[in-house]
């Protein structure tokens, strides 16, 4: 399983003719992607790269039964494609385009706060499940279908930790790169939240960078309602405030939004952090080794990674040295459990395949 | 891209919000003939510079004298002025601005800007004005007053009106606050703007609200539909070298360490600084060439990044994603040649025909040190960098 695109998901193009949208729906096509067909105003009813190009959305939807639209729009015109897409009952909108003033993204923001759609990005790679489906910009061949979960602010850092999963052997389940605009759409936690339910991720890797506090709220939610081991990198703990680096996004504001403090939430979160981008493979290969040497051996229990150990809201509320003595008695038994049964693993994966496959649908919880 | 007070006040008049009368000035004799035109009995003199905290800093003189007009403009003109917002070199004073003095019986601070995690604009108000609003954020987070807007629905009445109470005005000021602040946030709409600033906003002696200082920010990548403010860009208050990149469409940023770094991608750029420092060195700037790492690009990113004469090693890091990597290491080889780069470069290339890139770039005969891996990159850099 995958989560939000695979095979069988069928895209549109929306700035389909461009030299960008030629160039990456080609690059896509080649990876498998089912591209269905594009829209440029003014150009319907030609074909481009074999595929037809529409007018409208609406009509593209219609006559292809697209659900997925990838937008390589210019920035000037690039809100109005997505609420066009939003509007033609698009489930899944990836916005590759950077440079969107914020407050067109603020009103797009609120047009999808009334719709069952999601945005993925703009300012982003866009999302790739591997060997099934890659939408956006992102270098399919280094990808491996695997087990890993990547939800990323940036770009080529979500390559950088594709790269070392895909070295180690691990792979990745579905990459999300939610882009470096201040407003986007999907954030951290949406995303974590789909990771968590899906059966083929066993571990989670999310990039941040500075600015905001979308870092310090996913940590809330993975204390809360993640199981999955998480590994986290924050880039920009030598970024100066007040200097916005490189994305709209990642600036330190009135000492808001710094590395420091978001490292500090993921950790207190149970969440492994790494100070080094190289280091993001390797963390995630042993948290998920320890994780499975944990259910074989039940005795084992002291060597539970910090992520595990500090999950219970009541290890969260009560200060450090108590959650740990909570936590110790907590643990033993459920490894217990897990270690009788050897196939508790896949019998909680079938119980969550029912929500999930609801979840896909526009059920929208917020 | 910032505007200097003038340029916002003048945009603020135009919105109807009341500002004291004031005259931009070049030299000590324009400053003069403005102080003239303005009459007595009081003027303040301020220097145009992009950051705050002028005051403090010898930016704003009060004078009842024309005379005092004449000295404190020609002593600001020419000098650069460093604020606690302006690091240690300061900004060019090249221009100030003349205004009358005003009567202040109480000092307002009143912001409209992002509020990120809301997704919609904020108004950002206290009573503690004049001073520095992020001190008073950080003390005394109770005196911080703040609304959002919703985009389609807009500033209504009564968020105007829970602003006015919390504020402490009684009267005719509910009124007169209403319609400045309906008229700050059209103004933020109308010019596409991710700051403005009131602070602070005062209440005369007479009781009257008048925005003493001004500030606007305007998203850059709205500039496109706004060319009458990008004829407002004053490029003298830009870091020169930033200022070059942009011309280039590389993301530049000065930093103060002696390593170089040459990067695809902000968040890759951001965390090659980190890895820098990790590895015990220090970087000299953070620099995004973007996705297509061509020729001409690469070759002007080296001459930036060499004209800041602290640079003792350079770190380029590319992961090549869609363009291939052979293709970079010939850029990175023709802009080395092309630049004469003198301090060693390390270079990591990861992606498509990384292996051949790293040979290519050995058997160059260039100071060039191809890495294996992020960290090696690091590791390299930070030993290179003091070996010299």
């Amino acid at each position: 399983m995958s989560i939000l695109v695979n095979k069988r998901s069928r895209i549109i193009v929306q700035g389909f003719t461009g030299k960008q949208g030629t160039f990456h729906a080609q690059q896509c096509l080649a990876y498998g992607t089912r591209i269905v067909g594009g829209v440029t105003p003014g150009r319907g009813g030609t074909q481009h790269l074999d595929l037809p190009v529409f007018d409208t959305v609406q009509r593209a939807v219609r006559d292809t039964g697209a659900t997925v639209s990838m937008i390589y729009v210019p920035a000037a015109y690039a809100a109005d494609a997505i609420l066009e897409a939003v509007d033609a009952g698009i489930e899944l909108v990836v916005c590759i385009t950077e440079g969107i003033p914020v407050n067109d993204m603020i009103r797009v923001k609120t047009a999808l706060a009334g719709s069952s759609a999601r945005l993925i990005g703009p300012n982003c790679p866009g999302i790739i499940t591997p060997d099934e489906c890659k939408i956006g910009i992102m270098p399919g061949f280094i990808h491996q279908r695997g087990c890993v979960g990547i939800v990323s602010r940036s770009g080529t850092l979500t390559y950088e930790a594709v790269h070392q999963t895909t070295a180690i052997g691990l792979g990745q389940s579905t990459c999300v790169g939610i882009g470096g605009d201040p407003v986007r759409g999907m954030n951290f936690i949406d995303v974590i939240e789909l990771f968590e339910r899906d059966p083929q991720t066993e571990g989670i890797v999310m990039v941040g960078e500075i600015g905001g506090s979308d870092e310090e709220a996913a940590a809330a939610h993975i204390a809360r309602f993640v199981t999955k081991p998480v590994v986290a990198y924050i880039a920009g703990v030598t970024a100066p405030p007040g200097k916005r680096m490189g994305h709209a996004g990642a600036v330190v504001a009135g000492g808001k939004g710094t590395a420091a403090d978001k490292f500090r939430a993921l950790e207190e979160a149970g969440v492994r952090t790494v100070k080094s981008p190289a280091e993001l493979g390797a963390a995630m290969a042993e948290l998920l080794n320890v994780r499975k040497k944990s259910r074989v051996a039940a005795s084992q229990v002291g060597e539970r990674p910090a992520s595990m150990r500090a999950k219970s809201r009541k290890a969260k509320a009560a200060p450090k040295a108590k959650a740990k003595a909570k936590a110790k008695p907590k643990a033993k038994p459920k490894s217990q459990v897990k270690s009788k049964a050897k196939a508790a693993p896949k019998r909680k994966a079938v119980k969550r395949a029912a929500p999930r496959r609801a979840a896909r649908r526009p059920a929208r919880k917020k | 891209m910032n505007l200097h007070e003038y340029q916002s006040k003048k945009i603020f008049a135009s919105y109807g919000i009341p500002v004291p009368r004031g005259t931009v000035a070049s030299t000590a004799d324009e400053a003069v003939a403005a102080a003239q035109g303005l009459g007595g009995p009081v003027w303040v003199v301020k220097a145009q510079v992009h950051a705050g905290g002028r005051g403090k800093a010898g930016g704003v003189k009060v004078t009842k004298e024309l005379d005092g007009v004449r000295q404190a403009a020609s002593a600001m003109l020419g000098t650069r002025l460093v604020t606690k917002q302006t690091g240690a070199d300061g900004l060019p004073i090249s221009q100030v601005y003349v205004e009358e003095g005003s009567a202040i019986a109480r000092e307002i601070y009143l912001s409209l800007t992002l509020n990120r995690e809301k997704s919609r604009i904020a108004v950002v108000a206290s009573a503690a004005g004049g001073m520095d609003i992020e001190e008073v954020a950080a003390h005394e987070p109770e005196k911080i007053l703040s609304i959002t807007i919703h985009p389609a629905v807009g500033l209504e009445a009564y968020q105007a009106r829970e602003l006015a109470f919390g504020l402490g005005f009684a009267g005719s000021q509910i009124t007169e606050f209403t319609t400045i602040l309906k008229a700050l946030y059209k103004l933020y709409i109308d010019n596409d703007a991710s700051l403005v600033e009131v602070n602070p906003l005062i209440v005369t002696g007479d009781g009257k609200l008048v925005a003493l200082d001004a500030k606007i920010g305007i998203d850059p990548n709205a500039l496109f539909r706004h060319p009458d403010l990008v004829a407002l860009r004053d490029r003298t208050q830009e870091d020169p070298i930033e200022a070059r990149a942009a011309e280039h469409d590389l993301n530049y940023v000065s930093l103060d360490g002696n390593i170089a770094c040459m990067v695809n991608g902000a968040g890759l750029a951001m965390a090659t600084m980190d890895i820098i420092k990790l590895h015990g060195g220090k970087p000299a700037n953070f620099l995004d060439v973007g996705g297509g790492a061509t020729v001409e690009r690469v070759t002007a990113a080296f001459e930036l990044i060499l004209s800041n004469p602290n640079v003792q090693a350079i770190l380029v890091n590319i992961f090549g994603g869609i363009v291939r990597c052979d293709v970079i290491a010939e850029g990175i080889m023709a802009a080395v040649q092309k630049v004469g780069v003198k301090v060693p470069v390390v270079v990591r290339l990861e992606g498509t025909n990384a292996k051949q890139a790293r040979e290519m770039l050995s058997k160059s005969g260039l100071a060039v040190t191809p890495a294996a891996s992020l960290t090696d990159a690091a590791k390299k850099v930070v030993a290179a960098a003091k070996s010299r």
